[in-house]
């Protein structure tokens, strides 16, 4: 399979990550050669394979459903670009 | 007092032991090393204060005769594991001035045993490369050059800026993380030793994330003895990482026995690749023959899905990443680009923030999870998967304890050399040590000697899950045989 010019845009969209026109044909090239790359996996029979979801044969762990953290506000907008009163700032979303 | 850097983990806890120096000159020495080898660009920022303060903490528990595991070691921390009140970047833009108010557990299981923090170290950018010339902070350089050449070399990555560290005498040790051999790709370039742990080993609570299947925490040290002693101080169940595995923690300084009696060791054919340079092949053959004369048996074995798990593995990790990397968005934390609307912010925010590598990664994954092409890539990668484990599964049932391969298809490039290449030749840097990532199993890279330009190659060996004493065990006698490569400082 091999992408063309509106896949990159509609791609680079989806991932929220702006691309100019001068970037399409060089992205479209290096997506296309990965692409090339992992087409080998088409010569694995892969009928009755169940995907792997855990390396580790593992029962998650649980815990208690109580409150275990919080009161931290100040911590947790530390590092925002933008906030105020303990509040993320975004540009307006709904008019 | 210079010599003190050159002192193995194993020697500071001895010479503390009989006062010999202090944790304090130890540091200083430490320090005063990475003032002088700036121009490698191992560290992305030195905490001076903060290690002087706890070598003084360390000094006042030697004398009290409480010491922990890694009392008054110097140690620096790969930029990927979030330090409480110290900036900590994934060597990216977008995480900016970032400053978590957290500490990853490895890294606070290191402080817990008294080690002492003398900076964060360079990586690839979110850890997405094989050279550390992703980073933000510009390549490192290797400490290593070919005899009578002023080329500088990468060290390898994404862990560049440990492994340049740890070889050019810039801390007694260090952290790393290996998502597709991020530890043992750059071990093996600058004659260093390091282990990726089984996946669950340690915990991944407070690391930034890349590909959470994949991602796992280790040391890399100067001596296998020195990453044994790190290792069992990371690793351990944590609560805050469900996927850490609630099992105790051997003592993996008693695994060092010097021999390989009763061992059988796989040499799998699938990794002798079209075009491996001979030196590779004899320095594998050197392996082998190191091992038997320890007692070890050899036995050929087949991992049939071998070529596979490098194609697979650019489906899996990209799409774990993009989906890890939606979380910078210009909202919480990082760089932040101003746009028309919450969108268009997003946008440029991430265009301006990603570099390259870690862009062209997450269109990757972007592209390999979007609707109609998830079953094609992601479920038929996560079955390769399944099919890779199941080949290492049949060796250690045939009675197989560990797999010897070489680290790396050759020795560490130039600065630049591939910059300009195909993605896929970087990657294929990985081939040897990102099958060990998608079956989950431990893998140590040990320097094994030095090519015909005087540079460090490296064999790796591959364990069962959890056996990471075996590993030590085994390592341990090729670095007995094998020798140590210390690099001579140029800088």
């Amino acid at each position: 399979m091999s992408v063309d010019a509106a896949t990159v845009r509609r791609v680079a969209h989806l991932a929220r990550i702006a691309v100019s026109d001068a970037e399409i044909a060089h992205l479209q090239g290096e997506l296309n050669s990965i692409l090339a790359f992992v087409e080998q996996l088409d010569e694995v029979d892969v009928s009755g394979i169940e995907p792997m979801t855990s390396v580790i044969p593992m029962s998650l762990k649980k815990r208690q459903d109580v409150v275990s953290d919080g009161n931290v506000q100040a911590l947790v907008t530390a590092n925002a670009p933008m906030r105020e009163d303990g509040f993320f700032m975004v540009p307006k979303v709904v008019e | 007092m210079s010599d003190l850097t050159r002192l193995s983990i194993a020697d500071l806890r001895a010479g503390y032991a009989r006062k010999a120096f202090s944790a304090t000159e130890v540091t200083k020495a430490y320090l005063a090393a990475m003032e002088k080898a700036r121009a490698l660009n191992a560290y992305v920022l030195e905490t001076p204060e903060k290690a002087l303060e706890m070598a003084a903490a360390s000094d006042k528990r030697i004398a009290t005769g409480t010491v922990g595991a890694l009392e008054g070691v110097p140690l620096g921390i790969k930029d990927l594991f979030a330090t409480n009140g110290t900036r900590t970047t994934a060597c990216s833009n977008i995480l900016g001035n970032f400053v978590p108010t957290y500490e990853s557990t490895v890294s606070s299981q290191l402080w817990r045993d008294g080690g002492v923090m003398l900076g964060k170290l360079n990586n690839d950018e979110f850890a997405m490369g094989s050279s550390n010339e992703t980073s933000a902070f510009g390549p490192v350089v290797n400490p290593w050059k070919v005899a009578g050449y002023n080329q500088q070399l990468v060290p390898g990555g994404s862990s560049g800026g440990s492994a340049a560290a740890i070889s050019g005498f810039l801390a007694a040790g260090v952290t790393a993380t290996d998502t597709g051999g991020s530890i043992r790709q750059p071990a093996a370039f600058t004659g260093t030793v390091g282990i990726k742990p089984t996946y669950g080993r340690c915990s991944r609570w407070g690391i930034v994330a890349f590909a959470s299947s994949l991602d796992q925490a280790g040391p890399m040290a100067r001596t296998v003895r020195d990453s044994a002693i790190l290792l069992k101080s990371m690793a351990g169940h944590d609560p805050k990482d469900s996927t850490s595995v609630d099992l105790p923690v051997p003592d993996y300084e008693a695994a060092l026995t010097g021999e390989a009696k009763g061992l059988v060791i796989g040499i799998p054919k699938e990794y002798r690749v079209d075009g491996m340079p001979a030196e590779i092949e004899a320095l594998w053959q050197r392996g082998i023959e190191w091992l038997k004369a320890a007692g070890a048996t050899i036995r050929e074995i087949s991992l049939p899905h071998t070529k596979y798990a490098l194609p697979a593995y650019y489906i899996v990790a990209p799409a774990e990443a993009s989906s890890n990397l939606a979380r910078y968005d210009g909202v919480r934390y990082g760089l932040r680009v101003p746009g028309d609307d919450i969108v268009d912010m997003y946008e440029k925010t991430r265009a301006a923030g990603f570099g390259k590598e870690v862009r062209r990664r997450i269109m990757i994954g972007t592209y390999v999870l979007s609707a109609g092409y998830y079953d094609a890539y992601y479920v038929k990668a996560q079955k390769i998967r399944t099919l890779i484990k199941r080949d290492f599964d049949l060796a250690w049932e045939a009675g197989v304890d560990a797999i010897l391969t070489p680290a790396t298809p050759s020795a560490a490039f130039g600065i630049g050399a591939k910059v300009d290449a195909d993605p896929v030749e970087m990657y294929l840097n990985d081939v040897f040590t990102v099958t060990v990532n998608m079956a989950g199993l431990p893998g140590i890279a040990v320097p094994a000697g030095l090519d015909g330009d005087g540079l460090p190659l490296g064999l790796q060996l591959i364990g069962k899950p959890f056996d990471e004493p075996t590993l030590f065990r085994t390592a341990g006698v090729i670095e007995q045989a094998a020798g140590h490569f210390p690099v001579k400082p140029w800088w």
